[in-house]
C-alpha cells in the first residue's frame, strides 16, 4: 500500500534520457527513488526466431541490428562462433584478423564516443556532444570508405573479410589516431575536473565487485567496479594476443569511475589501432579469406563463443543439428540486457535525476536488450 | 559427431573439420576428470548424468531436480559467474527422443579463466528448480527463457514475460510457433478489425497473402481463420482447397518470387 507521500510514475518508454524505448516504473517519495522497475521489450524483434530460419550468412545483417551502435563486434562474435563451431577459427588469414581487430577497435570508440556523447549531455553538459560527434563522424567515414555503411555495416564474413581495405584507407586510420589522443584531452578537459560533473556523478550508482559478478556485470561496468577482467585479455581471439594494452579499472565503482574507465580504454584502443597499422601492412593485401566450404553446415554439436564488445560480453549459444544450413538454435547473451538489471539495485535511493545517470553509465541499447 | 569424419572427402581442406574429431573418444569419466570441473564434479557426482565435449566446451548434464545443488557446488568451486542461460526446443531436432526442452547454463570461473555448460532436461509441464537463489543474474535470463519458450522454473521470485506483452498467447522460440506470427486475440481496433481478428503479431493485419514472409513457410498456414491461436490443424485443411486450382503454376512461381 502507499504511504501518502508516494507515487508511481512512468519514467519513459518514450524520454530521450532512456536511450530508446526503456520504461521504468518509478516508486518515489518526492523526488527519492523508493524502487524502479524497467519494462523492456518494446523494441522485441524477434532476431533469435529468424536466426533459426536463415542460412548462417544471411544471420549477419541481423546482428547488427541488435547493438546498432556498435555493429562490427556484433558482427565479430556471430562469425567466430560461427567459425568455432565449423572448427575453422585457426584458419582465418592473419590480414584478415587485423582487419577485424581494426574494425572492431574503431567501433568501440565509436561506441564509447556516442555513449559520452548522451551521457553528457543526460546529466546536463551540452558541449561534449559536438565534440564527441566531431571524431565519430569521422570514424563513420572510415567504415562508409570501408563497407559503404555507416552505421549498419555488415563488414565480416564466416571465414574472414569480404574485401581489402580500400587504398589510403590505412592512411587515413593512422591519421585520425595520431589526433585522436589530443582529441580525448580536450573531452577530459571539458568534464574529468569539472566541479558539477563531479557533484552529479562520484558517489552515484556503487556497484561493489561482489555484487557486479553477482548480477553478471561486464565490461566498463564491471572494470569500474575494480576487476580487472577483459575477455581480449583472459580468452584471446584473434590477433589480440599479440597487441599491447591495458585494462583500466576504476576503484569505487561509481558513475564517475564508469566513465574514467571508458575514457581510458577509448585511449587503449587508439593505442591498439596504432600497432595495427605496421602490422597489416606486413601481410599480403588480398589474403582475407579462409578456404572453407561455401554452403557453412557445421557438424551437430553447441558452442558458446563470446568476445568483449563495447558494452560488456557479447556471447552467441549456437546449437547446430548437423543437417541444415540453418542454426537449430542461436541465442544471444546482450551485454546490455544483464547489465540493465542491475539498475534497481544501483538507482535505489537515488534521486530521479541520479536515474538519467545511471541509465547512462550502463550504458544500453534497446535494440540489444529487446532484440 | 558421427557426421564429421564423411564431410571432409567432398571438401578439399580436409585438415581442419578433422580437428574437433579427436574430442568424442573421451568418455563421460574422462571429462569429469577434466581438471576443469574435477573438484566441482567430485562434490555432486551423482548428480551429473552424462557429459559431452565438443569443440573443446565441456557440457554436463545434471539432474534436473538436483540443479540448484549441481549449480552451488560450482559457484563453490570458483565457478562465481553465471554467463548466460538458454532453453532450447529440441522437438524438431534430428534423431532426438526424449524430453522437449534443455535449458543451458553458461558459467565462467576467474580462477581458472574457464567455461563450462551445465545442462537440464524438462518437458512443458515440469518446471525447473530456479537458480536465482544462487546466481541474482539468474532472474531475468529464466523470465526470458519461460517468455519465449514457456520452460516453468519453480521458485523464482517474480516469473513473468519479459520481452512479449503480459497477455500473450504462445511462446515464439517453440518450434511449432510460426515464425509469421500468430492471431493474438488482441482486439485494440474494433471499428477496424473483423471479430476475433485483432492485429497479429509480426503484420499489420493484412490478409496472409499479403504478407511478405519466408520461404513460402504461409503454405504450411494458409489464411487465417477468425480467433484461430497457434498452428491449429484448421489452416492446414483451408490452406489445401485454396492452391488447388492452379497448383502447379503458383507453387513454383512463389518460390522463385522469394
Amino acid at each position: 500500500m502507499f504511504d501518502v507521500h508516494e507515487m508511481e510514475v512512468n519514467f519513459g518508454p518514450q524520454h530521450p534520457s532512456t536511450h530508446g524505448v526503456l520504461r521504468v516504473l518509478l516508486k518515489i517519495d518526492g523526488e527519492r527513488i523508493i524502487e524502479a522497475k524497467p519494462i523492456i521489450g518494446y523494441l522485441h524483434r524477434g532476431t533469435e526466431k529468424l536466426f533459426e530460419h536463415m542460412a548462417y550468412p544471411q544471420c549477419i545483417p541481423h546482428t547488427d541490428r541488435m547493438d546498432y551502435v556498435a555493429s562490427a563486434t556484433n558482427n565479430l562474435g556471430f562469425v567466430e562462433a560461427v567459425e568455432k563451431i565449423l572448427g575453422v577459427t585457426k584458419l582465418i588469414p592473419r590480414r584478415a584478423q587485423i582487419l577485424r581487430v581494426i574494425l572492431s577497435e574503431l567501433q568501440r570508440i565509436s561506441s564509447h564516443l556516442l555513449w559520452l556523447a548522451t551521457h553528457a549531455i543526460d546529466i546536463g553538459a551540452m558541449t561534449p556532444f559536438f565534440y564527441c560527434f566531431r571524431e565519430r563522424e569521422q570514424i563513420l567515414d572510415l567504415f562508409e570508405a570501408y563497407c559503404g555503411a555507416r552505421l549498419t555495416l555488415n563488414c565480416m564474413r564466416i571465414g574472414g573479410m569480404p574485401e581489402d581495405a580500400p587504398h589510403g584507407w590505412l592512411d587515413e586510420i593512422e591519421a585520425f589516431c595520431a589526433k585522436f589522443d589530443a582529441a580525448v584531452d580536450e573531452y577530459e578537459s571539458l568534464l574529468t575536473t569539472n566541479r558539477i560533473w563531479k557533484r552529479r556523478t562520484v558517489g552515484i550508482g556503487v556497484l561493489s565487485p561482489e555484487d557486479a559478478i553477482e548480477w553478471g556485470i561486464t565490461g566498463p561496468p564491471l572494470r569500474g567496479s575494480g576487476v580487472e577482467w577483459d575477455l581480449r585479455r583472459a580468452q584471446p581471439y584473434e590477433c589480440y594476443p599479440e597487441l599491447e594494452f591495458d585494462i583500466p579499472i576504476g576503484r569505487n565503482g561509481d558513475t564517475y569511475d564508469r566513465y574514467l574507465c571508458r575514457m581510458a580504454e577509448m585511449r587503449q584502443s587508439n593505442r591498439i589501432l596504432k600497432q595495427c597499422i605496421p602490422l597489416i601492412k606486413q601481410t599480403t593485401p588480398g589474403d582475407l579469406k579462409a578456404k572453407i566450404s561455401k554452403v557453412i553446415r557445421p557438424p551437430e554439436g553447441e558452442v558458446y563463443h563470446s568476445i568483449e564488445a563495447p558494452k560488456g560480453e557479447l556471447g552467441y549459444y549456437i546449437v547446430s543439428d548437423g543437417k541444415t544450413q540453418n542454426a537449430y538454435r542461436c541465442h544471444v547473451r546482450p551485454p546490455s540486457f544483464v547489465n540493465l538489471q542491475a539498475l534497481p539495485m544501483l538507482a535505489k535511493g537515488h534521486l530521479v535525476s541520479d536515474l538519467v545517470a545511471l541509465i547512462g553509465t550502463i550504458d544500453i541499447v534497446l535494440g540489444e536488450v529487446d532484440r | 559427431m558421427s557426421e564429421l569424419p564423411p564431410t571432409p572427402p567432398p571438401a578439399a581442406p580436409a585438415a581442419p573439420p578433422a580437428a574437433p574429431a579427436a574430442p568424442p573418444a573421451k568418455t563421460v569419466d574422462d571429462i569429469k576428470r577434466d581438471p576443469i570441473v574435477a573438484s566441482a564434479v567430485a562434490r555432486v557426482n551423482d548428480a551429473i548424468l552424462d557429459a559431452k565435449e565438443f569443440a573443446g566446451e565441456i557440457t554436463l548434464f545434471a539432474d534436473r531436480d538436483r540443479i540448484v545443488e549441481v549449480c552451488r557446488a560450482f559457484k563453490d568451486d570458483g565457478f562465481v559467474y553465471l554467463v548466460d542461460l538458454a532453453g532450447v526446443d529440441y522437438s524438431k531436432f534430428p534423431n532426438h527422443s526424449g524430453l522437449r526442452f534443455s535449458v543451458a547454463y553458461m558459467l565462467y570461473s576467474f580462477q581458472k579463466n574457464a567455461r563450462v555448460r551445465l545442462r537440464v532436461w524438462t518437458d512443458a509441464d515440469t518446471p525447473v528448480p530456479s537458480v536465482t537463489g544462487v546466481w541474482k543474474t539468474a532472474n531475468w535470463h529464466e523470465r526470458e527463457t519461460f517468455d519465449m519458450l514457456g520452460i516453468q522454473f519453480s521458485g523464482h521470485p517474480n516469473l513473468e514475460r519479459i520481452l512479449m506483452w503480459e497477455g500473450f498467447n504462445g511462446h515464439p522460440l517453440r518450434k511449432d510457433f510460426p515464425i509469421r506470427g500468430i492471431d493474438t486475440g488482441a482486439r485494440i481496433y474494433p471499428e477496424v478489425f473483423p471479430e476475433g481478428g485483432g492485429p497479429k503479431a509480426g503484420s499489420t493485419g493484412k490478409p496472409a497473402n499479403d504478407v511478405n514472409v519466408y520461404k513460402g513457410e504461409w503454405k504450411k498456414y494458409g489464411t487465417w481463420p477468425a480467433a484461430q491461436i497457434g498452428g491449429a490443424p484448421k489452416p492446414a485443411v483451408a490452406a489445401a482447397p485454396k492452391p488447388a486450382p492452379k497448383p502447379v503454376a503458383a507453387a513454383p512461381a512463389v518460390e522463385e518470387g522469394e
